[in-house]
């Protein structure tokens, strides 16, 4: 079942009497979509308002035109620093299965065939929470993967790996990608954003900027901001 | 300066004692330790099947009212032991509304009293493990599907081995408190005489050493029953750890 386009209708996120994202989106089937943005921007708010975390202030977000469940089974979100299970690497990857009420033995597989894509069969033992930093992005990934999600979001899924962590991640991603899973991704990092984007929404302040085909955004950006932030200019979030 | 003395040879008298009363594995002993034991371990167990649950429950469910059973939950840690008794007492009296159970001076009186005393103890303190977990879960499992009861039992499994402290903590109170089993249980030789009760009456009588002797013995106990414990905790951390 295809839950896509996502549609973000004149959506605005209030904390604290500010207001924190305010935007009208539409996400489709198909390449990756890369928010891109200064800190504080409001990607995080972003993802979380898509995925259902976060409850919008205003305005609806729309699964074809659904009314989106927070507990809908068809998404899944890898958050900025992994936030490992004190379990071991398997029963981390188990846990989602379980809630869906999976059998034993399709976990058991699953989670056996999961732990071999991303590399982690020798940790399949060990205690999650002392993996490397990089082993444990890869797990946080395998563990919204194994559900099979039809999206997946993605907060800075490398901010806090080396090259080589990074580059090991991004192959996953695609892998996840092929595999027939939209991807929803922040990024602060252009390289990333070229690499793994099909269209790149930019948020600043909290306002989505703009919305375009990667290709078209990295050589012809419509704004100011937008402008400034390729050409490496610092930019205040919402200061 | 004879006072002094006086106390000195108390102390090494009442150590003798201990270790006499140890070695020969003296059965008035034997009976009050295990009794001691069964009261304020049963104690234990009630506490912990309500505590543990309404600790966690209180993390994860947000209501009307929540904060201010916390604030609650919390000031009843303090409740005075002789205050429980008392209430229990009154309780389980012949004229009392549940009198006709007939459970007055009984070890169940005690078990009963005891359970009500550590309660809050041992749910203040598995919020407060709960909470800790709970900030840095939250997210993630809901994101991966998890309902609040989920939530609940997903929290109370990973924080098993801290939540040991907070029933050891019960238990620690529940086995050092004389003013409740006191009022409830009456003292009565070989079937309501504990550890504590035992000692505050050889006090009374002016047995100072056998009141010491007891007193070691319990703080023994109390120190074999927390390193059981502790031992327990670890090796269950390290054997399921993949569960």
């Amino acid at each position: 079942m295809n839950k896509l386009p996502l549609t973000l209708k004149n959506v605005t996120y209030h904390s604290g009497g500010k207001q924190l994202l305010k935007c009208n989106a539409t996400i489709s089937e198909g390449l990756n979509t890369v928010i891109l943005g200064p800190n504080g921007a409001g990607k995080s708010i972003f993802l979380r308002v898509c995925h259902g975390l976060l409850k919008p202030t205003e305005g609806q977000v729309e699964w074809t035109g659904e009314e989106q469940d927070a507990n809908n089974p068809n998404q899944a979100m890898v958050f900025e620093k992994p936030i490992m299970l004190q379990r071991t690497a398997e029963a981390n990857l188990a846990y989602g299965l379980k809630l869906r009420g999976a059998k034993r033995h399709v976990i058991k597989q699953r989670v056996l065939q999961m732990l071999r894509r991303v590399g982690l069969t020798e940790a399949a033992k060990q205690l999650a929470t002392s993996l490397s930093a990089g082993e444990q992005q890869r797990l946080a990934l395998a563990r919204a993967w194994v559900l099979e999600p039809d999206v997946l979001f993605l907060d800075e899924p490398t901010a806090n790996l080396d090259p080589g962590s990074t580059a090991e991640v991004e192959v996953i991603i695609q892998e996840i990608r092929k595999s027939g899973t939209k991807i929803v991704m922040t990024t602060h990092d252009l390289g990333q954003a070229k690499r793994l984007g099909g269209d790149i929404i930019f948020l600043y302040g909290g306002i989505l900027k703009e919305h375009s085909p990667a290709e078209k955004f990295f050589d012809s950006p419509k704004t100011i901001e937008a402008r400034a932030f390729l050409n490496g200019e610092i930019l205040w979030g919402q200061y | 300066m004879a006072g002094t003395e006086d106390t000195a040879n108390n102390f090494l008298d009442a150590l003798l004692l201990a270790l006499d009363l140890i070695t020969e594995l003296n059965a008035g002993l034997i009976e009050i330790v295990s009794l001691s034991l069964s009261v304020s371990l049963s104690a234990v167990l009630i506490a912990a099947s309500i505590g543990l649950p309404l600790g966690a429950a209180l993390t994860v469910y947000n209501f009307r009212g929540r904060q201010i059973s916390i604030v609650l939950l919390n000031a009843l840690m303090g409740l005075p032991p002789v205050f429980i008794g008392l209430t229990v007492y009154l309780l389980l009296s012949r004229s009392g509304p549940l009198g006709a159970l007939e459970l007055l001076f009984t070890p169940t009186a005690m078990i009963i009293a005891q359970a009500i005393l550590i309660t809050p103890i041992v749910a203040a303190l598995s919020r407060q493990t709960c909470q800790a977990l709970y900030e840095i879960y939250e997210e993630q499992l809901r994101s991966l599907g998890a309902t609040p009861l989920n939530i609940m039992l997903t929290i109370l499994w990973d924080a098993r081995i801290s939540l040991v402290t907070a029933i050891m903590a019960g238990f620690g109170r529940a086995i050092a408190e004389v003013g409740a089993v006191f009022i409830v249980g009456g003292n009565i030789e070989h079937f309501t005489r504990v550890m504590t009760t035992t000692i505050a009456l050889e006090t009374s009588k002016g047995n100072l050493a056998l009141a010491m002797a007891l007193g070691i013995i319990l703080v023994l106990l109390s120190i074999v029953v927390n390193g059981v414990a502790s031992v327990t905790a670890d090796s269950v951390s390290r054997s399921r750890a993949n569960r």
